[in-house]
Order: structure tokens, then sequence, then C-alpha cells
């Protein structure tokens, strides 16, 4: 962090640098990051503020987002810049996905040059409202990326009424897009209206953008809850977007990262039903079967996926999701028997 | 040899002097090694006929108070930290010895604050040879510089007990701050305009000093009570305007601490209260008023209400959460050393079950049994802790005296101690190869807890079988240490030291567990 208030120091005084000023790799680069993996959380962490950085992973948050863009002064880019390039390489975040918010274009290009080749996990595109805005970003990213053996994914904010009308077309724009997200203060700032605390006027953006997001095949992601010591109010925010469709949301302080993982975790009911429907696939994969039913019910793929997808959420929260009653129609011999599957590969399709 | 004597290796290791102010010392030799033997120190025959027969003792100033007591060059004056950053009564009796002409005072309290700063004004002059006691903030610094006169000598609040009991420290006149008192010297802290809640730390000193002083901003008629001191110890009692500044006695209000990384270790010494079984019905605990140790009692009363069980009883340091505890029956009682915060100082003057102790019930080396040794769990803070567990309270890591012991080195013979701090703090390493200044010796200590993980120390294989399965941060103290050398840039850096001894640190038991050496400026 000292190389990097350095080394701003020696560009705004217009003095030649040698090398590109870029620090030795702290650590390995963590796996790559799935398309459909969990997003419950992801907390913004100022671009100019490192020692926020050294943290962040300990809280646990499903991302972090390593911020140039609303939180970071303008006089302050340049800096926040290289700060951001260099936590990329040395700072280990643990299991969070290391997310970057560009600055919108054009200086967000700028931004992309200076962090892409780090290779962060994804980058958020701010008051994205074109697909041409998405595509300049995908072309820029594709151009600095030497190898395409780890995907850089994109995920648009959309806080505009004009974004949340092209929401769907948005969405489609790149096969980087693994989910979209909204921005309610500058949408509501757009609408020329003033922030509610159930926040009816941002209603239909939500559901229009978790409608669009589904139809397009990816995650809908909801915004920062900005009152932070009410934690009351971020579960009730939390539980009502879960309930919306939306699969997590943005914290702007660490200690809103369990309250959001408890509201985006599956009910128990839900666990329980989705246990008994990959039991049921475990058990049909297990004897050959093309066909997964529960009882006399056919399960359809995009159900089995879900009940995986509840299960895993459940594992995540520290939830028990161990099945403690057998299937009905299977015997414990069989369940004994038999070898646990491979289960579908969720990266599957996931492109670059 | 330095200008302080000769030097030697004490049992962990450290280069003690033989000699401390005149007095031969005993380097440590390990916990519970050194066993004293002789009679305690006593105070001089006193009898009721040289006393006023109505009981009055007031008389007009401290220098007045001073002149009757004797006072000359050399003596030893006591005061104490009740009233804390707020205190008053210090520079008041200080600067009476002054005005009196006295020289090579010996200052002996009970800890000193940074509105003692004064103090070293008073040593230019060679009103005060040098300070025995805690040093907190610029008397520290002065300390560390090599600039007073004698060595400083460092205590816990039971080794200060224990020096008195020894005879290693002779007091010649208390004085002693009352928040009330009656004009037969009776004293209570729980009321008045000074309110501060216990005066424990005073009660050794109103019982073995040669003469005893109360100075107070709030004279009642006799009797005042509660007496927590007795008036039958002291010989006068002077009035004062003001004994000291409320807003500074007391906090208005304790705070928890907002540190998302220090609430996380709070939540996890919590949890490991929880999940090794110490947390039960009937069990008991002491925790501080340090941001992490607020936080941990807020956690843990969330822990024991959906458990369903209750504390027998908690020690404090008392502030409004260990009040709350006490009045929603989650324990028993609060056995209180001193009061730090306005809703703790209401309790104790009214709630039966919260009780003022000193420290001869609950830290003395020389009584028969002491309150720490019975407590289940203790949390701490501290300035270092080392890679053997050692830990340090009083020096920072460039070397300088900043801090005193307090109750920190009696609260280590708990039945579980642990270290909760930061793994670092501005960069700088808290967890480290070597403390700079051994306070507590490693075997001691149970438990050390960062945010970056929680280390147990490998003596306590009973807590780490009692730990197995929990989601608790395990790993061992190395791990962590490696983990934030990394994130600071390397090990860092030693402090530059001198050869030349500034402080002796002793340990509960009268010996001389390290010394603190002269900066190298």
């Amino acid at each position: 962090m000292i190389a990097a208030r350095v080394e701003t120091a020696a560009r705004r005084s217009g003095i030649e640098l040698s090398g590109d000023g870029r620090p030795p790799l702290g650590a390995d680069l963590p796996d790559a990051s799935a398309r459909d993996r969990l997003r419950r959380s992801r907390l913004y962490l100022p671009g100019n503020e490192p020692k926020f950085f050294v943290s962040a992973g300990l809280y646990e948050p499903d991302g972090i987002i390593l911020d140039l863009e609303d939180s970071v002064h303008p006089d302050e880019k340049d800096a926040a810049r290289i700060l951001v390039r260099n936590a990329l390489r040395t700072v280990d975040f643990r299991t969070a996905e290391r997310m970057v918010r560009i600055n919108q274009l054009p200086i967000g290009l700028e931004d992309l040059d200076a962090v892409v080749p780090e290779r962060p996990d994804l980058i958020l595109i701010p008051k994205t409202e074109t697909v041409e805005q998405v595509r300049e970003v995908d072309a820029r990213v594709t151009e600095l990326l030497a190898s395409e053996d780890r995907p850089v994914w994109l995920m648009p904010i959309l806080e505009t009424a004009l974004g949340i009308e092209g929401a769907f077309e948005i969405a489609r724009a790149s096969e980087r897009i693994i989910a979209l997200t909204i921005g309610l203060e500058d949408y509501a700032a757009d609408l020329g209206v003033p922030r509610s605390a159930d926040g009816a006027e941002s209603m239909y953006a939500r559901k229009r953008l978790v409608n669009a997001a589904k139809a397009a095949g990816v995650q809908a992601i909801d915004s920062v809850y900005g009152q932070v010591d009410d934690l009351d109010g971020l579960r009730e925010w939390g539980e009502s977007g879960r309930r919306l469709g939306f699969e997590g949301m943005g914290c702007v302080h660490p200690r809103q990262i369990p309250v959001i993982h408890e509201a985006f975790a599956p009910s128990r009911e839900e666990i329980e039903r989705a246990q008994r429907i990959v039991a049921a696939f475990e058990k049909a994969q297990a004897e050959g079967l093309g066909v997964v039913s529960l009882g006399s019910k056919m399960i359809d793929p995009p159900v089995v996926q879900q009940a995986l997808r509840v299960v895993d959420r459940a594992t995540a929260a520290g939830l028990d999701t161990r099945v403690d009653s057998p299937e009905p129609g299977a015997s414990s011999d069989e369940r004994e028997r038999a070898a646990p599957p491979p289960r579908p590969d969720r990266t599957e399709g996931s492109r670059p | 040899m330095s200008r302080h004597g000769d030097l030697v290796d004490n049992g962990v290791g450290r280069r003690v002097p033989v000699e401390v102010n005149g007095l031969p010392q005993t380097p440590f030799q390990g916990v519970g090694a050194y066993s004293p033997r002789g009679v305690k120190a006593s105070p001089p025959i006193r009898s009721c006929r040289d006393f006023p027969a109505d009981g009055d003792k007031r008389v007009g100033s401290l220098e007045e108070a001073f002149e009757r007591c004797g006072l000359r060059d050399g003596m030893v004056i006591s005061t104490h930290h009740h009233l804390r950053n707020g205190d008053f009564v210090a520079l008041l009796a200080l600067r009476a010895a002054a005005k009196l002409g006295v020289k090579d005072l010996m200052w002996f309290p009970s800890a000193s604050f940074p509105c003692h700063e004064p103090v070293i004004e008073l040593m230019e002059q060679g009103v005060v040879h040098h300070i025995e006691g805690s040093m907190n903030g610029p008397l520290g610094d002065y300390c560390s510089q090599g600039r007073m006169r004698g060595l400083g000598v460092l205590r816990s609040h039971g080794g200060r007990w224990q020096a008195i009991q020894d005879g290693e420290v002779h007091i010649d006149i208390a004085v002693i701050a009352a928040p009330t008192a009656d004009p037969f010297g009776n004293a209570d802290g729980s009321h008045g305009p000074s309110a501060c809640g216990s005066l424990g730390f005073a009660l050794a000193d109103s019982m073995y000093a040669e003469h005893v002083i109360a100075v107070t901003d709030n004279l009642v008629p006799f009797p005042c009570t509660p007496w927590q001191l007795q008036g039958n110890n002291v010989d006068h009692v002077v009035e004062a305007d003001s004994i000291g500044d409320p807003s500074l006695i007391v906090s208005g209000t304790t705070q928890v601490t907002r540190s998302p990384e220090r609430q996380m270790i709070a939540r996890n010494v919590a949890k490991l209260l929880r999940d090794a079984g110490i947390m039960r019905d009937g069990f008991s605990f002491q925790a501080g008023a340090g941001g992490i140790a607020l936080a941990f009692v807020g956690y843990l009363a969330d822990m024991m209400r959906e458990a369903g069980v209750a504390a027998s009883f908690v020690r404090g340091g008392s502030t409004r959460y260990l009040v709350e505890l006490l009045e929603e029956g989650l324990t028993g009682y609060i056995l209180d050393g001193q009061t730090f915060d306005l809703e703790g100082v209401r309790s104790i003057a009214k709630n039966p079950r919260h009780i003022a102790t000193s420290p001869f019930t609950s830290y003395n080396y020389h009584g028969k049994g002491n309150f720490a040794s019975m407590v289940d769990a203790v949390v701490l803070g501290a300035t270092e802790v080392d890679v053997s567990f050692n830990g340090n309270v009083v020096t920072h890591s460039d070397g300088r005296l900043l801090h005193g012991i307090g109750g920190w080195q009696n609260c280590l013979a708990s039945r579980c101690t642990i270290l909760a701090v930061p793994s670092f703090r501005d960069r700088i390493p808290v967890v480290v190869d070597e403390v700079t200044t051994i306070t507590g010796p490693g075997e001691l200590i149970d438990v050390v807890a960062t945010e970056r993980g929680i280390a147990i120390n490998p003596r306590r294989q009973d807590l780490l079988d009692a730990l197995q399965g929990s989601d608790l941060p395990i790993r061992s103290i190395d791990e962590i240490r490696d983990e934030v050398e990394r994130i600071c840039g390397g090990k860092p850096a030693k402090p530059r030291l001198t050869d030349e001894p500034v402080a002796a640190i002793k340990w509960v038991d009268g010996t001389v567990i390290d010394t603190v050496f002269r900066v190298d400026s």
C-alpha cells in the first residue's frame, strides 16, 4: 500500500517510473469464480482506503467490491486505481469473490486497463443504460486478457429508469454477464422522489430487474441497505428481496454480512423439500434412470438444479442439511450402496 | 553494571536489577516458586488519647495536615486512582508538599494518569525523587527517557498490597481522595459530586500508612455511611473545593467497540466460553471496560439467555453492561474493584448485590487465597503477546513505558485466561516472536484471541479437547504470527534500547519479572 502511495505521488509529479510499479504477487490467485456461485453478500470497500482491505475477507462475505466509483473522491481516483491494482495482487480476501466497481465510461475503460490484468473475478459496470456500454466493457476486458483460463464476469448496475427499461437486453449483451443489480439511490433520484423506508418507489424496478435477469438466465442481486445500525430493517429488506427473487444484496459494513446471510438462507421447509428432491435425483442417477421422480410426481431438471442450489445455500448458511428421514421408496441398504454420483456441472456453459 | 547496579538473568531469561532504589530484590523464579517467609509489616501503635474525643479531625489545609504529620525530605506519599483521569488530589498533595519546601519524596500512587503530567515539573524541581506505581501516558514516557532519578517500580494492584505488607514500601503519609467523608474520617466513594464507586485501592494505605489524610469535597455529619474506609485509621480530614472533575472520573457511558475486527474477536471469545463448556449455570467471569471486553459481555449475555444459564458472580471494573446482567438476574453478584461509568456508580450505591471489593480480597499474594483464582474465565487485553504466550501490557513495541499493570497480572490466576487482542495495530504486529517486556508469563495465558484466529496454549490440552467440533477459527499462534508478519511487511523492528534500566516490573509475589530499559533517543 505504501508502494501505491509512492507511485501515485510520482505519477502526479510527472516522474518517470522504472518498471510498471506493480508489487510482487503476495498470494496465489484463489480458485476461479463459478458463474452461479453464491452471491448473497458483497461488501463495498472504498478503493482508496486500504486499511479496510486486509480484514475484509475475515467477515466471510461472498464477495468484496473494491470500489473506484462513488466512494472515491474525484481527486483520489488515480490513487485508488493503483491501490486497487496492488490489492488484487497482494491481499488475501479468503473465500470472497474479488469484484471491482469501475467508474462510468469512458474513465471506466482506463480503470479496466489497470485492474483486469490482475484477474479480478468480476467487474461491476455502474449506471448501465445501454447494450453498447456493456459491449464496450466486454471488448476491453477481452482485449486485456492474455488468456481466458479464468473468467472475468460482468455485473451491470442499473440505476436509472432507462437502465431498468433495458434490463433484459442488457443482461444478454455479453456472455460475461452473470448477474444484474440495481442502485436504488440513483434510481430514486432519477425518478425525482426520495427513497422511502419500504422502497415503494423502486418496487416496480426491482421486480422488473428480477424478471429480466431470470429471463436471461443470470442472477438478480439487490441494492445495498444503507442504515448500518438498523439490523432489523436490514433483515426485513433482505427477506423481502429474497421473496421477490433476489439472490443477494450489497452491504456497506461487515456487521451487515451475517444478517444478510441469514435473510437469504432457505427456510427449514425449503431445505427439507430440496433434500427430498436431491435424494430422489441421486437415487435416479445411481439406478441409471433418466427420469427423476418423487413419489408419483416427475421432477424437471430445473427443479433439481434449484434444489441443489437450496442445499448449497443452506450449507453455506451453516444450517443442518443432513437427511434424517429416508426418502420414501428407498431402502437404507440402497442408500448405503449407492456411491455419491457426480453432481451436474454448474459451471457448464459458463463462458468464456 | 548500570547506574542502578548489577543485572542478573531471572526465571524467564530476562535481565533484572538485583537492587532497586536501595533495596535488594529477588529475581522472578517461576509461577508459585517463591515462598517468602517472615512477619508482615505493621503500622505504629496509635492511641485514641492522641485524637480529638469529639471525633472532629478537620484541619484547615493540606499544608497544615502535612505539618502535623511531620512531613520531611525523602518521605513516601501515596495517593490513589479511583478518580482516574479526573483526580485533583494527587497534585494538590504534592504541590502542598512543594510549598512546604520538602524534597526527594517518593510518590506511591496506585496508578497515575495523563492528568498527573505536572508531576514531571515537581520531579524536575526535586520535590519528587521518583515514582513507584503504574505510570500511564506522559509520566511513562518521562520515565522511559531515563529522566527520573530513581527507578520506576511497576506493580499490579495485588502486588502493591503485597509490597506494603512485605514492608518493601513503607508509606509515611497516605492522602486519600474521599468523595464523601465525615469529620471523623469515615469515607465513602459511592456518593457525592465526585462519586467514583469503590475506594478499594486506598484501603491498604489507610491500614498501613504512618499517617492518613482524607481529602473531601463532600463533608457530611457523622456518621458517613457506608464507611468503605474507617475513620479510626484516619489522622486528619481536609476539605477541598473539589477533589476531581466528575466528567473524567467516570464515563457518562462506556462504549462498546464499533470496530468490526474487535467485535469479531469479542463474539468469538464469548463463543469460546460457550463451546468449551465454561459458560454454564453458576460460572463466573471477569472482563474490563475496554471496547472488546464490553462487546464480549454483550455477546455472552445473549448466549446466556439463549442457554438459560446465569453466572454466580462477575468481577468488575463494573460498567452498565455488568449492571444490566445483575438487574436481569444473569449474575448473582458484581464484585467490583473499580467503577467505570455512571450506571456502575448508581448500582453500587443502592444494590446490595453490587459489592465494593479491594485488592486484598481480590488479588493479594499474601492473603489466605484471593478471588482471582476462583474466576472461571477472564478476558484481558495486551500491547503484545508472543509465540510462547507471554504477555506485555506495560511497554509498546518501541520500548516506551506507556501503561500500568492494573489488576492484569493478578487476573492471570483465573481458570481460563484469555487475551483478546487485535493481531496488529497501525501495521505493527501485536503477535510477535518475543514480547518487549514480559508482564505475564506464558504458562498462565491460556488463549490468545485475535481477528485472524484463536490460539490455544498447548499446555491446555483440556481446552483443545473441549473445543473439538467447535467452528471457532482455532490456529497455532505461529500461524497467526506468520500471517500478521505477511500483512505488516515482515517482522517488527526491535526497539532501540540502552542497557540502562528505567523501571522494574514486579511479579505478583514481589519478585522482579522484567526490566524496562531506557529508550535510545
